[in-house]
């Protein structure tokens, strides 16, 4: 018997992703397609991944010629590039060992960008202080995410360390803190309105929990994953309060804080939030609150960049959690440059301004656009509907399967929502997210799909789920 | 200097020599090594971490109440809410020293006057940071596949460009900016496992037991997680070699493994003895369950390259004793001393026949940081994992995908160093011309530190016949000594 088999349990308990096998099979289909298989579509589109360029978005120019620059020196003297870019490349070179991205840098990231990164704070939040001390530049947010539960999930014990998270949410971190030995305390968002995160509903989760571990945090996504909805100023302050009441570190993750849709919404950051509401609770209420280059107008998601800051953490507890990232050595200086860019990007009067700023709006208008689109969409659509997408990059509308197709599930052992999306895949070659994956109220069904995409795959997309799901409802009734 | 029967060996004090840097910073160094000979002001240097800020050394804040008595403020996360095994976490290699030569660094330059005017940051083993030049045709193509404008660009070589096009066609919407699938795009993996193939001689590898990584430290960090169960007794041991790399004993720390030592024979250049590992596993299992054992081949810090015998010798060690086998081999390409090569495991395993080739378990390691490449800041690595169990792969195929997927350009780069530029392409002259002039240089330094260290009274330095340290020997003055022995701490001396 292998070795292996006797590894810890604990690992054989994280869910299997039912998503990997969808993507899997997309995947194979797309062989099969290329490989000159007939089927009644000429490719697979996925859509199931929070992937803007994977879905067709393209990069910025400024972001990917100073990355080209620092990558190879030679081209600023070639005068390809334009001027800004070459001196923002070189002062960044400047910064690393030996004048080259290759080097390892401080284990919190290149002391010049963590700084950059604290003011971009600071002047995010409206002049509210930010320390470059509390500040750690990682490999992405999933990153910092899974760093930060290792700080306080016991990994072992008789008293499990518990986390209230919301359903729906972002899986990776579920299955990051089961993987740490924690639990998930599950407090539910309200559908009927807008997704909307209640206070009693945290309150009756965690007392409900109490019981079974130790809830020690609360984990909020704002604007959420994948549902959308953003979260008003009094909201935070009700979440603020009742972390300060409960005795909760609060973990705001807030990697999509640069898509905001609705114009009568507003991103407005927890620090902002918890500072303005002065003491105790500014003094007092420990949060880490994480950003990424994944989302937003960057999309870099596979250059793995991110930043965790820290408010009111425990002095005593910061050198053990310097030691504990020291582990990783540094973030990937690529994705530390891209930060750099992020925190201070092009500016009037730059030669790249025009080009950026065009760029950026682009992209704004492509996922308002896509917006208005999905919700005209599926709002005409029988059988399925949507709550308004405010912010975040996807939808996540609710399927209202026909028991039959509910109990054909059942049968074959599926989720009704991946039977959903399994016979979506095979019939129309469109891949998204299965709800189940993202978790659920009991008895409701939902699929997640990326609307960072161009607006032609946009109404591709639209097009094929909404064929299917004319006919799915038609074969099931 | 001192006489013999004052001096006392001092293994706390030992000094971390770096390869990869300049013959005149080396001489310089060194000449500075043998001034140094009083271990109290470097003790007092380790004490005053007052440059290190408050925040970073983790002071406790105390706020006063009206009346004067101090108030803690009570915090969900305290030292003692905690996770406890974070607590016992010690990472050397970033650890107080190095965060005091930050701070001079820092203070150098504000202007502060001091006996010197850099820091020459030897401890950690970053090529780039001395002074080595990156592959030029690996920059080229790195950033083709960034900004693909340059594919246009006449200055590019052909085959850089239709390297760059290759691994555009196999990321997601054709830029390295799209998440990968979480064991490392396909066709990179599918070259990983032809290199791996043609380095061992076309003992065959499967692509799909090759997991691109976030540096090889990724892979390692994963594997022990999966190694890792038991409570009290029956609490897995994980045998590694003293002297180590501090991220096994980091790791284990944090997992809360047992770490089971095993110590190399520095009397006979740091080589591994199976007595001793028979030593180090009988007296291990008295108190926990020893499942797998540990081995930097080229060593780290201590250079050594392992010989083909001691490769058997330690696999049949393995088989024999039922345990997992990690290998290290991220300086496979740095092997200087004369005499020596640079066996895989793998291969030695495959060689051995079916006995244990078909049983032993095995996940071996690298990198992108180290050989003639240094791109540590690119965190490239892969683990290639043999005979394991079809449901414990699948289970470190789950794990694997919690972290999402290693950074895009560190699998690209990985691709390049395993797929290189071919005679008769048009690169394939500057890039040998490149390699080995990084790898000669490696091994001139490599005979340098030796030499020179070796005259340095109360220095000792054993051959550094690969990786990139040098790994002396000090002695020194007795009552320093002593103290620091109390202290129970490593010094590292940056000397290069």
């Amino acid at each position: 018997m292998s070795l292996l088999r006797e590894a810890s349990s604990r690992l054989w308990s994280i869910r299997s992703s039912e998503q990997v096998a969808l993507a899997k099979r997309a995947a194979q289909i797309t062989a099969e397609l290329q490989q000159g298989v007939t089927r009644p579509y000429k490719n697979v589109i996925d859509c199931s991944w929070g992937d803007p360029h994977r879905e067709g978005l393209n990069p910025l120019t400024f972001v990917r010629q100073v990355v080209a620059a620092c990558l190879y020196p030679s081209l600023l003297t070639s005068e390809v590039l334009p001027v800004d870019v070459q001196l923002r490349a070189k002062g960044l070179l400047g910064e690393c060992g030996g004048g080259s991205v290759g080097s390892y840098t401080s284990t919190a990231g290149i002391p010049k960008i963590v700084q950059s990164v604290s003011e971009f704070i600071s002047q995010r939040d409206g002049a509210v202080p930010s320390s470059p001390e509390n500040i750690f530049i990682t490999l992405g947010s999933q990153r910092s995410l899974m760093m930060v539960l290792k700080i306080f999930v016991k990994n072992e014990g008789t008293i499990q360390t518990g986390v209230l998270s919301p359903v729906p949410s972002y899986p990776y971190f579920n299955m990051a803190l089961s993987m740490q030995g924690g639990v998930m305390v599950p407090y539910h968002l309200c559908e009927e309105q807008g997704w909307k995160l209640k206070v009693d509903e945290l309150s009756r989760a965690l007392h409900a929990a109490r019981g079974h571990c130790n809830p020690m945090a609360l984990y909020v996504i704002n604007p959420g994953n994948p549902t959308g909805q953003v979260q008003s100023r009094k909201s935070i302050e009700d979440v603020i309060r009742f972390a300060a009441e409960e005795k909760l570190f609060l973990l705001a993750d807030e990697v999509y804080q640069d898509s905001v849709h609705d114009p009568k919404c507003e991103f407005v950051s927890y620090k902002k939030v918890l500072f303005e509401m002065g003491p105790p609770f500014s003094s007092s209420v420990e949060l880490a609150s994480f950003n990424s280059i994944s989302k937003g107008y960057f999309g870099e998601c596979g250059l793995r960049g991110g930043y965790v800051e820290f408010v009111n953490l425990d002095p005593t507890v910061m050198g053990h959690v310097y030691t504990l990232f020291s582990m990783d050595n540094c973030a990937a200086v690529l994705g530390q440059i891209i930060l750099d860019i992020m925190a201070h990007p092009p500016q009037p009067g730059d030669p790249s301004y025009p080009t950026f700023s065009e760029e950026v709006r682009a992209i704004q208008d492509t996922l308002a656009s896509n917006v208005q689109r999905v919700q005209t969409v599926l709002g005409s659509l029988p059988g399925i509907s949507c709550q308004p997408i405010k912010g975040g990059i996807f939808a996540f509308p609710q399927l209202h399967i026909p028991p039959c197709a509910i109990q054909q599930a059942k049968e074959a052992g599926m989720e009704p929502d991946v039977f959903y999306a399994s016979r979506l895949l095979e019939e129309t070659g469109l891949c998204v997210g299965a709800g189940s994956e993202h978790g659920q109220s009991e008895g409701t069904h939902h699929i997640r799909l990326c609307i960072a995409t161009p607006t032609e795959n946009m109404e591709e997309v639209l097009n094929r789920l909404s064929t299917f799901h004319l006919s799915f409802r038609s074969h099931f009734s | 200097m001192e006489s013999d029967d004052q001096l006392t060996t001092l293994k706390e004090w030992t000094l971390v020599a770096k390869l990869a840097h300049r013959h005149k910073r080396m001489l310089k160094l060194t000449d500075s090594v043998c001034r140094l000979g009083n271990l109290r002001s470097l003790s007092n240097h380790c004490k005053s971490l007052s440059g290190l800020s408050a925040a970073r050394r983790g002071l406790i804040q105390r706020k006063m109440s009206e009346n004067g008595v101090t108030v803690r403020r009570s915090k969900v996360l305290t030292i003692d809410t905690m996770n406890a095994t974070v607590k016992k976490v010690e990472y050397a290699v970033r650890g107080p020293i190095v965060q005091r030569a930050w701070q001079i660094e820092k203070e150098l330059k504000e202007g502060a006057k001091k006996p010197f005017t850099e820091v020459i940051k030897a401890n950690i083993g970053d090529a780039h940071a001395m002074g080595q030049q990156p592959i030029t045709f690996f920059r080229q193509v790195l950033a083709l596949c960034s900004y693909p404008e340059l594919l246009n660009n006449n200055n590019f070589p052909e085959d850089a460009k239709s390297r760059a096009r290759r691994i555009l066609q196999g990321c997601g919407g054709k830029s390295i900016g799209a998440y990968s699938a979480s064991q490392g795009i396909e066709c990179i993996r599918q070259d990983v496992a032809r290199y791996i193939e043609r380095r061992d001689g076309g003992v065959p590898c499967d692509p799909d037991n090759v997991y691109l990584s976030t540096g090889a430290s990724d892979g390692i960090v994963t594997m022990l997680k999966l190694l890792v169960a038991g409570e009290g007794r029956s609490r897995t041991g994980i045998m590694i070699s003293i002297p180590q790399y501090p991220l096994y004993s980091a790791a284990l720390a944090e997992l809360d493994a047992v770490q089971v030592n095993y110590y190399l024979n520095e009397e006979k250049c740091w080589s591994l003895d199976i007595s001793e590992l028979q030593r180090s596993l009988e007296a291990a299992r008295k108190h926990c369950n020893p499942r797998a054992l540990c081995i930097i081949n080229p060593g780290n810090p201590t250079g050594q390259v392992q010989s083909r015998q001691c490769i058997e010798d330690v696999i049949r060690f393995a088989a024999k004793e039922r345990l997992f086998l990690m290998a290290d081999e991220v300086y496979q390409d740095n092997v200087y001393a004369d005499g020596c090569q640079f066996h895989s495991f793998k291969k030695v395993l495959f060689e051995m026949g079916p006995e244990y080739s078909d049983t032993v378990e095995l996940a071996s390691f690298h990198s992108t940081s180290k050989c003639y490449m240094g791109e540590c800041g690119f965190r490239g690595g892969y683990m290639e994992v043999i005979n394991m169990d079809p449901e414990v792969k699948a289970q470190l195929t789950k794990l694997v995908s919690v972290r999402l997927c290693p950074p895009v350009p560190g699998q690209a780069l990985m691709d390049l160093v395993v797929n290189p530029p071919q005679p008769g392409e048009p690169s394939h002259g500057t890039f040998m011309k490149e390699r080995n002039a990084v790898l000669s240089a490696l091994a001139e330094k490599a005979k340098l530190t030796e030499q020179i260290l070796n005259t340095v009274p109360g220095i000792t330095c054993n051959p550094v016949q690969g990786a990139m340290y040098s790994f002396p020997a000090s002695r020194c003055q007795s009552a320093p000594s002593r103290r620091l022995r109390r202290k129970g701490r490593l010094l590292t001396c940056c000397t290069a």
